[in-house]
């Protein structure tokens, strides 16, 4: 269930103000991109447009193509909300909803998408959800608890579990370990490494070695100066980016002269 | 406005110390700052205290000593049993506001805080706030005068068909002078106060469980549903009973528009049935005087109490909320 | 969707796609759509009485509006003659609302002073505590409150201006002490200490950057508070009670004031005119003199309002 993603001439403004420019890539299925590059450099903002969450930012707009399995996100036929539902997100903080269990966390989406559910379906998409992020073991006996009781890598898969309940193509995370410690970060890296077999997961980082250990490819983005917009350096295997990456800007970012 | 580092707060202070030791007026600006602090907690204790002391007469009369003092006293009550249905009247007028008022105002408050334009919310919040500007005296002209005829012939269809829901009971009036149509002009009224707190509790929903929403493939509705209204309920109900505060306490609309009466009866399209504490008093006292004038201040007592109460339980759930909300 | 993807071809998979990413779902769609509609309802719905109220109050007030209206009181006016006026209805409102705004402005921006510079501890909370609660006090208590005050010294008949302003000052404090709250607390921390560090006292640094920093925002919040009592009718009643002439002393008998004056005309209704209407009989001249008094008790507080936020708007200075 893994797709494609082509990105073709990607422009994205603020208002008038350019904030990435002229972005090309291709991601491919079953396989971990990862998105690295300095602060303020728009690989955030260039995430959330593969989902098109960047509509909930005031003045945010896009030209260009984005591309799942040759269908373009922005086609005037194609829903925004049909869109989100299967190109998960997960965020920088781990968000459970603060006035739900555990169990209707991982529901929520699911809920949102087929209100008639049966109670035996519901059991089994928690239980293989909780398994697919690794916290079944942890929380099992405390499914009505609410989420907002777990440590904060807990809530983080718990997330996922909720993101991939919906059953997604695409999984986006946007530095879903910046605010979790080392141990959970570590749960969570697995957790990917397993993940992409069944998706396509595109993770923004910070941390050169998470994106070195868990991503397949990896992009940097670099941005000239402030008041410039961001853009593509290079996109390459990742052994080749940390190794022998083409540009030399590339170089002194990932061996930490920069950044 | 920024939450400052400690070392250099605490530098001041010792600066700020070693200044006052020698002169005076820091600690004479101090005190006048502090005294009119505790002036105000003085004056509400002195409303409560007053109040009790005029009040007390009537409250240790007898009733044949009441009946005999006070206007349209029935013989043989207890002050309790005199008292009683107005608080009926005014609990059943704030409710029925509150009834009406809710609904609409959790909806304006999401239009302000989630659906209008955004840079139009500021002045849209402004032109709800106006309806709180306006004098309560002109709305009881307009609820009299223009609504009363305009929601007649409702009432009226309202009796004739749905008589057996009891409210809709009894022999509708055709004036419009009945609790309807003050429970619509109080909701009107109280809407702004609804809406504000509302406004604010939804506006601080955070920004991460809107997008958690959002990216579950969540419609606005949707995202409202399950990350803002959850988050906001408390506040809601704080501010719903904010707004049952003011219902309880409104005078003149519901003074201009009522046909009095003192049944304990819940037929709101009727006319002569029910009469609020508050539109009581105003009614009658230009007219009394000695024991009458200690009566009615006994039932502003039984309002200020209960007002109190209402307006005491808002505040401590909006005080305990602020707790939760800084903690994560 | 078990299916592996690897065997099906590309042309198979972006027809599975498209139909995933346009598949709306038309019950949701509807959902959505309905409460759009509700909540956009629910705001116009708001609009409807307070545009209906300020256009009946035009239209029906304007009428009366004349140089006499204005300038002329009820003394001596009867009946159906038309000639009467609210000026000392006007009187009255100022003078009433006046001395309120004298005793409530100072104590209320003292109150506010001292939560925000020197507020800690219990005392401090139960200050911010109880002026909330004291925002909520009905106003007709108020009213009682002063008429019980005033009878400790001057017996129970006492009625006059004066009396009217300690009622409208209870209910106005608290309203004071919250608006002026707010803007103190943008002034930022860094220009309080800018000063302290140049040895100025806190007294000093309160009154010469705090207070100077936000006095629009303050007068903003003075305004408003004045708009929000200047229409009281209740507590007025019952202490300051009604009269004909003109009296602009609050501390000797009766005044009149605008919502009082209102009221009162209301509740006299039409007027017997035995010789049919004429210019000198006007049988509904009572509920005309409500809607003229009212129109200039709105415009009052609208003028108030815009005023006040202009103020704030215009004058504040640029903090962030």
């Amino acid at each position: 269930m893994a797709q494609r993603i082509d990105v073709k001439d990607l422009n994205i403004y603020y208002g008038d103000f350019l904030a990435v420019q002229d972005v090309a890539m291709t991601i491919e299925p079953e396989s971990v991109t990862a998105l690295i590059g300095p602060s303020g450099c728009g690989k955030s903002t260039y995430l959330r447009t593969l989902n098109r969450m960047h509509e909930v930012i005031p003045g945010a707009r896009v030209e260009g193509s984005v591309q799942l399995e040759g269908v373009d996100l922005y086609g005037s036929d194609v829903d925004p909300v049909a869109v989100r539902r299967n190109v998960g997100m997960v965020f920088q903080r781990p968000n459970p909803f603060p006035t739900m269990s555990i169990r209707d966390n991982v529901l929520a989406g699911v809920k949102l998408n087929n209100k008639r559910i049966s109670k035996a379906d519901a059991d089994d998409l928690v239980e293989s959800s909780l398994h697919g992020a690794n916290l079944w073991n942890e929380v099992k006996d405390r499914l009505e608890k609410p989420g907002s009781g777990l440590s904060g890598g807990q809530q983080q898969r718990l997330c996922i579990a909720r993101a991939i309940a919906v059953k997604p193509q695409v999984l986006l995370m946007d530095e879903p370990c910046s605010a979790l410690d080392p141990i959970s970060t570590i749960a969570i890296e697995d957790l990917i490494g397993e993940l992409k077999n069944d998706y396509t997961i595109v993770i923004v980082t910070h941390n050169m070695q998470q994106a070195a250990r868990v991503s397949d490819r990896t992009a940097f983005f670099n941005i000239a100066g402030t008041g410039k917009p961001g853009k593509l350096i290079e996109m390459d295997d990742t052994s080749t980016i940390f190794s022998s990456p083409a540009e030399k800007s590339t170089e002194d970012y990932v061996s930490g002269r920069f950044g | 406005m920024s939450i400052t580092d400690s070392p250099p707060r605490a530098g001041t202070r010792a600066v700020r110390r070693r200044r006052s030791s020698d002169r005076g007026f820091n600690r004479a600006f101090r005190w006048i700052a502090v005294g009119a602090g505790v002036l105000i907690l003085v004056v509400l204790a002195a409303v409560a205290l007053f109040l009790l002391w005029q009040a007390w007469p009537a409250i240790t009369a007898g009733s044949t000593e009441l009946a005999s003092a006070v206007p349209r006293y029935p013989e043989e009550t207890s002050l309790l049993g005199y008292v009683g249905p107005l608080v009926f009247g005014t609990l059943l007028a704030a409710v029925l506001a509150l009834c009406l008022a809710v609904p609409v105002a959790i909806g304006i408050a999401l239009f302000i805080s989630h659906y209008s334009p955004r840079r139009l919310s500021q002045v849209l919040g402004y032109l709800v706030d106006l309806l709180a500007a306006i004098p309560s005296v002109v709305y009881g002209l307009w609820g009299f005068l223009v609504l009363a005829p305009v929601l007649t012939p409702l009432w009226l269809w309202l009796n004739e068909n749905l008589s057996w829901i009891p409210l809709y009971g009894g022999q509708a009036s055709t004036t419009g002078r009945a609790m309807a149509t003050v429970g619509v002009v109080l909701a009107v009224m109280i809407l702004p106060i609804i809406t504000a707190v509302s406004r604010e509790v939804f506006l601080q929903t955070p920004k991460l469980h809107e997008e958690a929403a959002l990216a579950l493939g969540a419609t606005r509705w949707e995202v409202v549903r399950t990350a803002v209204l959850p988050f906001g309920r408390s506040g809601v109900i704080s501010a719903a009973m904010l707004g049952l505060g003011r219902a309880l306490g409104e005078t003149m609309a519901v003074l201009m528009i009522i046909s009095p009466g003192f049944s304990y009866g819940l037929d709101i399209l009727a006319a002569g049935q029910h009469q609020t504490i508050a539109a009581y008093i105003a009614a009658d006292f230009p007219e009394s005087t000695g024991l009458g004038i200690n009566t009615l201040i006994a039932t502003g007592l039984a309002l200020f109490v209960i007002t109190l109460a209402v307006n005491m339980t808002a505040r401590w759930i909006v005080a305990r909320r602020k707790e939760f909300s800084g903690a994560n | 969707m078990s299916v592996a993807t690897g065997t099906t071809n590309t042309a198979d998979a972006t027809e599975r796609t498209r139909a995933l990413l346009t598949a709306a779902d038309p019950g949701r769609r509807r959902t959505d759509l309905v409460m759009r509609s509700l909540i956009w309802f629910a705001f116009a719905l708001a609009m409807v009485p307070l545009v209906w109220l300020l256009w009946t109050v035009t239209v029906e007030g304007v009428g009366r509006m004349s140089i006499d209206f204005l300038s002329l009181s009820m003394r001596n006016i009867f009946g159906g003659d038309p000639t009467g006026g609210i000026y000392h209805a006007i009187m009255g409102t100022l003078v009433i609302t006046g001395i309120a705004a004298l005793i409530s402005v100072p104590v209320g921006v003292l109150t506010a002073i001292y939560l925000v510079e020197y507020g800690r501890g219990w005392l401090a909370k139960a200050v911010t505590f109880f002026v909330d609660v004291m925002t909520g006090i009905p106003s007709i208590v108020a009213g009682l409150f002063a008429f019980s005050l005033f009878a400790l010294f001057l017996g129970p008949s006492a009625q006059m201006g004066f009396m009217g302003a300690i009622a409208l000052s209870v209910l106005m404090i608290p309203v004071v002490v919250r608006s002026c709250e707010e803007m103190l607390k943008l002034v930022p921390n860094e220009l309080r200490e800018a000063s302290y560090a140049l040895g100025v006292p806190k007294w000093l640094t309160i009154v010469k950057v705090v207070l100077r920093t936000s006095i629009a925002g303050l007068t903003t919040g003075v305004l408003l508070a004045v708009a929000r009592v200047i229409g009281e009718t209740a507590p007025l009643l019952v202490t300051v009670g009604v009269t004909d002439s003109i009296n602009m002393n609050p501390f000797d008998g009766r005044m009149m004031t605008l919502p009082v004056f209102s009221y009162r005309q209301y509740h006299q209704g039409y007027a017997p005119c035995p010789s049919g209407e004429s210019a000198s009989c006007v049988a509904d001249i009572a509920f005309q003199n409500a809607w003229g008094s009212a129109l200039v008790l709105i415009a009052i507080v609208l003028v108030l309002n815009i005023v006040g936020r202009l103020v704030n708007r215009w004058f504040s200075p640029k903090l962030r």
